[in-house]
């Protein structure tokens, strides 16, 4: 990985005498280093401005009052912990998540499993159609489901209707919109799950499941003590990333309920936008947005240490 | 099975078991194939009653009768539409713009960066590479009430050059990961071998290392133009007017006027714009896929 230490020095070692060769030696890693640096330096203007200073801002933000003239500390927290409203988006935003990712996880990997019993030839077929969720841009697919979700003219209603059942409001009722929001995001990020746990069923090595049948393993033992222990890594990987990006999610939630009815389907990131945005109280909406941090820290700490031993496995 | 086997005689319990285990195979194929197909209908739902939707007049669908499902009197009667309305148009270049201007900003940046981060070790750069990657785990919905101020401040409120300033932030590190991968993985040897001719470092990232990692250039590259092109809450944030809007902000507020869903139309621009990324995606689907599962299988 970002081996950037190792040099690769061969040039230099020409037949000169020692003292000089080190000080030229010198020369070329300083300049090495100071084109390196110069490379990375619009990565690092991007990232300090557009990254770090505004995470540090929004602490700023968090800690002033509505009008931006006062400093209030951490009333803006205590306030919002306070209120039932944000309570109930604690709530939420955790049974997005959790529910969604396991969710995810678990279709994602039935789908990878299904995949891989197919032979090689068609696979990318079928990857092909079972991609087109992830493929759409995730606003654009969520009108879709709006449209169908529709309160007077739903299509799942007709088929309801079809079968003798009564109409469902989809969107209108918490629980019920609580898990619309769900199964959009499920639907939207199982094929994300299913191509990384494609990924890592092809590098099992085959010889393993030849050895476990000669030991008697059955199908279910085979999974437990060969797929799935040599899937961890990916798995944790996988589960913790996607369980960031669910978190943080907003498009879902804005285009189809826009957190309603009655604040049961919003998440941090749709209540930081309506009291941030929409109500001009930016510190507000920064403290909002910030209460994300933490579970993202925990999650950001667990991929970085899953990424790290990865790397070093590979290494060594 | 085993107890079939064991009491039949040694050839024919071979071939029992042999065709037992084929059946057995055969089976689990089928399955396998029913259990997709049923995903894939499942999946495609959404898509096809897009498709479906777009084809409907208006006066179909407010008619409410019949089955949603399909269409009576296919017309392209909202496509029509879209294609010769200003303000589709200007969504649609607004669009194109903003996404070609930050795929190649991030292309750049992070090709540059991952060059130097793989190869040219500088004071700091380890850190920087975990760094890169934490900032990828940073999530747009937490620093947009902070960028609203800074967006503010520089003046580029309801400008669609926001946009391009603040997109490469979403793509560049990710982008730079991946390009980390694919180049360490050139052998060292290559890059020796061209400094001795006296290559420069400019000539070694331009002439190898750019060509070897193609495959991780194009997948990049497409990770940067999905993230522009899909992207919802910076624009539904900062833009305000038609005139600077992209189409996932644009179609939203354009065709829904109040309580008026235009669905015919909004289906219609759906459709329209997510064909960019499909066909993208069509064509160049093994490259994303190749690059996304080794970034997280090899770190």
């Amino acid at each position: 990985m970002a081996d950037g230490t190792s040099v690769p020095v061969g040039v230099m070692q020409a037949s000169r005498p020692a003292a000089a060769r080190r000080s030229s030696m010198r020369r070329f890693a300083g300049r090495r280093s100071t084109m390196g640096f110069l490379l990375a330096l619009p990565l690092i203007l991007l990232v300090a401005g557009f990254v770090i200073y505004p995470a540090f801002y929004a602490i700023y933000l968090s800690m002033l009052n509505k009008k931006m003239t006062s400093f209030v500390g951490l009333g803006n927290f205590a306030f919002l912990l306070k209120r039932n409203t944000f309570q109930l988006v604690i709530f939420q935003s955790c049974l997005f998540a959790i529910t969604a990712v396991v969710m995810k996880a678990l279709l994602g990997f039935i789908l990878a499993h299904l995949m891989h019993n197919i032979p090689g030839k068609n696979q990318r077929i079928w990857r092909g159609l079972l991609l087109v969720p992830w493929v759409i841009p995730l606003a654009l697919s969520t009108l879709t489901w709006w449209w169908m979700f529709d309160p007077s003219y739903s299509a799942f209603n007709w088929i309801l209707n079809q079968f003798g059942f009564a109409n469902v409001p989809w969107l209108g009722v918490g629980w019920i919109a609580r898990f619309c929001t769900i199964a959009v995001n499920v639907w939207y990020g199982t094929p994300f799950f299913m191509i990384m746990y494609l990924a890592a069923l092809k590098s099992v090595p085959e010889q393993l499941y030849e050895a476990a049948a000669i030991d008697g393993a059955n199908a279910v033992q085979k999974l437990f003590f060969v797929t799935l222990p040599m899937m961890r890594n990916i798995i944790a990987i996988t589960v913790l990333f996607s369980l960031i990006t669910t978190f943080a999610d907003f498009d879902i939630v804005r285009i189809l309920t826009a957190g309603g009815p009655q604040d049961m389907t919003h998440v941090f990131a749709t209540y930081a936008f309506q009291v941030g945005i929409q109500s001009g109280d930016i510190p507000l909406g920064a403290s909002v947005s910030l209460f994300m941090f933490p579970i993202l820290a925990i999650a950001a700490f667990f991929v970085l240490r899953g990424v790290t031993r990865r790397t070093k496995e590979i290494a060594t | 099975m085993s107890a079939t086997t064991m009491d039949a005689t040694k050839r024919a319990a071979a071939h029992k078991h042999k065709h037992s285990l084929h059946r057995q195979r055969q089976w689990a194929l089928w399955g396998s194939y029913i259990a997709l197909g049923v995903f894939v209908i499942m999946f495609l739902v959404p898509p096809f009653y897009t498709l479906m939707t777009s084809l409907k007049s208006s006066a179909e669908i407010s008619a409410q009768s019949g089955s949603p499902w399909i269409v009576h009197h296919p017309t392209l009667e909202n496509f029509w539409y879209l294609i010769t309305y200003p303000n589709f148009q200007t969504y649609y270049l607004n669009s194109v713009m903003v996404t070609v201007v930050t795929v190649v900003v991030s292309m750049v940046i992070s090709v540059m960066a991952a060059f130097s981060l793989a190869r040219m070790g500088f004071w700091g750069s380890q850190v920087l590479a975990t760094g890169v990657f934490l900032t990828y785990l940073v999530p747009a919905s937490l620093l947009f009430i902070p960028l609203f101020q800074i967006v503010g401040a520089l003046g580029l409120i309801n400008n669609v050059w926001a946009l391009v300033l603040l997109y490469p932030t979403l793509a560049v590190p990710f982008c730079t990961w991946i390009m980390i991968g694919y180049f360490s993985s050139i052998p060292k040897e290559l890059d020796e071998a061209a400094l001795i001719d006296g290559a420069g470092y400019v000539q070694i990232l331009l002439r190898i290392f750019i060509p070897v990692a193609m495959p991780g250039i194009i997948a990049a590259t497409i990770f940067a133009f999905t993230v522009s092109w899909g992207a919802f809450l910076y624009p539904l944030a900062y833009l305000y007017t038609s005139n600077q809007m992209v189409l996932t902000v644009g179609i939203i507020s354009d065709l829904i006027r109040g309580d008026v869903f235009q669905w015919g139309k909004i289906m219609a621009a759906c459709l329209l714009a997510s064909m960019p990324p499909i066909i993208i995606y069509a064509f160049l689907m093994d490259y994303y896929v190749a690059g996304l599962t080794a970034g997280a299988t090899k770190g």
